[in-house]
């Protein structure tokens, strides 16, 4: 995995607000590959966002670099990074500004200098992606929470972007929400994007995101498998998170033969299962940890 | 469903009966006739899917919705929300969106403007605003802008904007939204601690249903604008038909796995629980008891 260009590579990323100001970011290294789904987690004032800042060159290091396909952002034309990196904000009503939520979606590409028809095919097919063909002609802030959300996502989409960032996509919305957005990122990275989403969601981490990166203090305190970097109980508590609530009762019921890496329910309900002596109950396990089983 | 409790009626602090609301210019009515006993002390958790209702009937229950404009009747502290009620010094309401509610410069100035509106004394005030800024992991802010802060540190002053007013009933729409695990955590125990030491009741909006599980007396689903069913929470998760279904709202995962353990026959259904240290005594207890458990072990 390390030939070849990485989607983002930092190297000894320090990053200070002010000039002579405190170390927001105090040497961080991290690469990502490209086609990878990449969860960054941490407690609220962590460093996460700044970090992700970097990505598409909104911010620039203090010192040290940070490549995104090969390009040092201190140097490459901002137009180009935006094509590159689509970042969708933690808040939406940040980001929406047009009137009509189909206007508010071909804005990107058509900054991208694309042609009506080419605009309008991008336009309908990120709508559809996220289920808001049929809102196209409302105004955008009749939108609930959610749409709102949603149309954020879309409007980046449709710029078609090869690297996605997402700052807390399931912030303020449903169950069904947030497994909406999951499901978007996870198609999208199906087809060979790049993503990476900051979350406070660990079940969602736990469910769906192959790798995590743990932001503490503006360091990097951990970088792998989600099943091993989420089953770190002592670790996640030096940074102020803990396990999925599955993880935790696992972990208190390892002597019994729990697994203490268990990460979702699904695992959990299949162990406890062939422990209680259901038949044919004990395949199941392998079956489930293969969505997470992919080592970085 | 029906959210009245047969109590006695001085028991009552919010009393909320045909409840009918429509945004002007809507479709369809944001509330469609909620019926709702709270009792004093009592620690209420609200959860539905987005646009059920649950922040209209928060804005209902501060008085922020005018008597006139809603259907219904609700009273507060055996008062009715009606044009000139003082009720609303007894309630606090902490927004969803943070942005909505602070207005400081400082964060020592947003805590003020509350309880200086209503004719604290300033020196209490001042006194008392490092001690709610600890309860929110705060300490020290006192003179920072309020526009630096973070989602979550905005989030944790509308709380300690809150609790400043030191009220009998306190509102919460999604407090914890932005949080961190552990922010959430702090919030629902600084909720705990102040109904343990002042018996203020609670009405709570929240997904993290973990916590609602441990914390709540009761909790009530709103969906497109009715109370569709309600319970304690050990009750709810195991009986309601609204949740353990993938686009369902979140159940806490201890009763998921209980949940499915039940459907399977593996287990009764008296061992059900939404509460995790409940759940995994249960679960050890079960599984010490299984001859297949024991061999694994061994």
């Amino acid at each position: 995995m390390s030939d070849g260009q990485a989607a983002i590579q930092i190297s000894d990323l320090v990053f200070r607000y002010v000039p002579g100001g405190p170390e927001v970011l105090r040497g961080v290294n991290v690469r990502i590959e490209v086609g990878e789904f990449v969860a960054l987690i941490g407690q609220n004032g962590a460093g996460k966002t700044t970090l992700a800042k970097h990505f598409n060159g909104l911010l620039k290091p203090s010192s040290g670099t940070v490549r995104v396909l090969g390009r040092d952002t201190r140097t490459a034309p901002v137009a180009d990074l935006a094509r590159t990196v689509g970042y969708v904000y933690q808040n939406p009503d940040h980001q929406i500004f047009a009137q009509r939520v189909r206007a508010e979606a071909a804005f990107g590409p058509r900054n991208l200098g694309l042609g009506p028809a080419e605009v309008d095919r991008r336009v309908d097919a990120a709508l559809a992606l996220v289920g808001l063909q049929d809102l196209a002609d409302e105004f955008a802030f009749s939108l609930g929470r959610g749409q709102r959300q949603k149309l954020a996502v879309a409007s980046v989409l449709a710029m078609e972007p090869p690297i996605l960032v997402v700052d807390e996509p399931t912030t303020g919305l449903d169950q069904a929400g947030s497994r909406g957005i999951l499901d978007l990122l996870s198609r999208w990275n199906a087809d060979g994007r790049t993503i990476v989403a900051i979350t406070h969601d660990m079940t969602l981490v736990a469910e769906r995101v192959p790798r995590t990166i743990v932001v503490n203090d503006g360091r990097i305190l951990a970088d792998g498998a989600t099943r091993q970097v989420l089953s770190d109980t002592a670790l996640l508590r030096t940074a102020y998170l803990r396990p999925p609530q599955a993880t935790r009762i696992a972990q208190r019921l390892s002597d019994l033969g729990v697994a203490a890496d268990t990460l979702t329910v699904t695992e959990l309900f299949t162990q406890v299962s062939r422990l209680l002596g259901a038949p044919g109950a004990d395949t199941a396990r392998h079956g489930a940890s293969e969505a997470n089983g992919r080592t970085v | 469903m029906d959210g009245v409790t047969a109590v006695p009626a001085d028991d009552i602090v919010i009393r909320v009966r045909d409840l009918q609301f429509r945004y002007p210019g809507a479709a369809r009515d944001a509330l469609a006739g909620i019926n709702l006993d709270v009792r004093r002390g009592e620690f209420v958790g609200v959860t539905g899917p987005s646009g059920a209702g649950k922040s209209t009937l928060c804005l209902c229950l501060k008085g922020l919705i005018p008597a006139g404009m809603f259907g219904g009747t609700i009273s507060v502290a055996a008062q009715p929300v009606a044009p000139g009620s003082a009720y609303v010094e007894s309630s606090a309401l902490v927004f969803q969106n943070p942005e909505t509610q602070i207005i400081g410069l400082t964060v020592a100035e947003d805590m003020a403007f509350g309880p200086e509106n209503l004719r604290r004394d300033p020196a209490e005030i001042r006194a008392a605003i490092p001690r709610y800024l600890e309860q929110v992991r705060l300490s020290g802010y006192q003179d920072a802008d309020t526009y630096r802060l973070s989602g979550g540190q905005k989030q944790r002053l509308a709380i300690a904007d809150a609790l400043i007013l030191e009220p009998r009933i306190l509102i919460l729409d999604e407090p914890t939204s932005e949080l961190d695990p552990i922010g959430k955590d702090e919030v629902f125990e600084v909720v705990e601690r102040l109904r343990r030491e002042r018996s203020i009741t609670v009405v709570m909006v929240e997904h993290a249903a973990e916590q609602l599980a441990e914390m709540a007396d009761r909790i009530i689903v709103l969906d497109d604008g009715a109370l569709v069913d309600q319970g304690p929470p050990d009750e709810l998760y195991r009986n309601s038909r609204l949740f353990h279904r993938p686009d369902a709202e979140r159940a806490p995962q201890i009763s998921e796995v209980l949940f499915q353990l039940v459907e399977a026959g593996l287990i009764s259904a008296d061992q059900f629980t939404a509460r995790e240290e409940t759940g995994i005594e249960r679960l050890r207890s079960l599984l010490m008891a299984s001859p297949s458990a024991v061999v694994q072990h061994v």
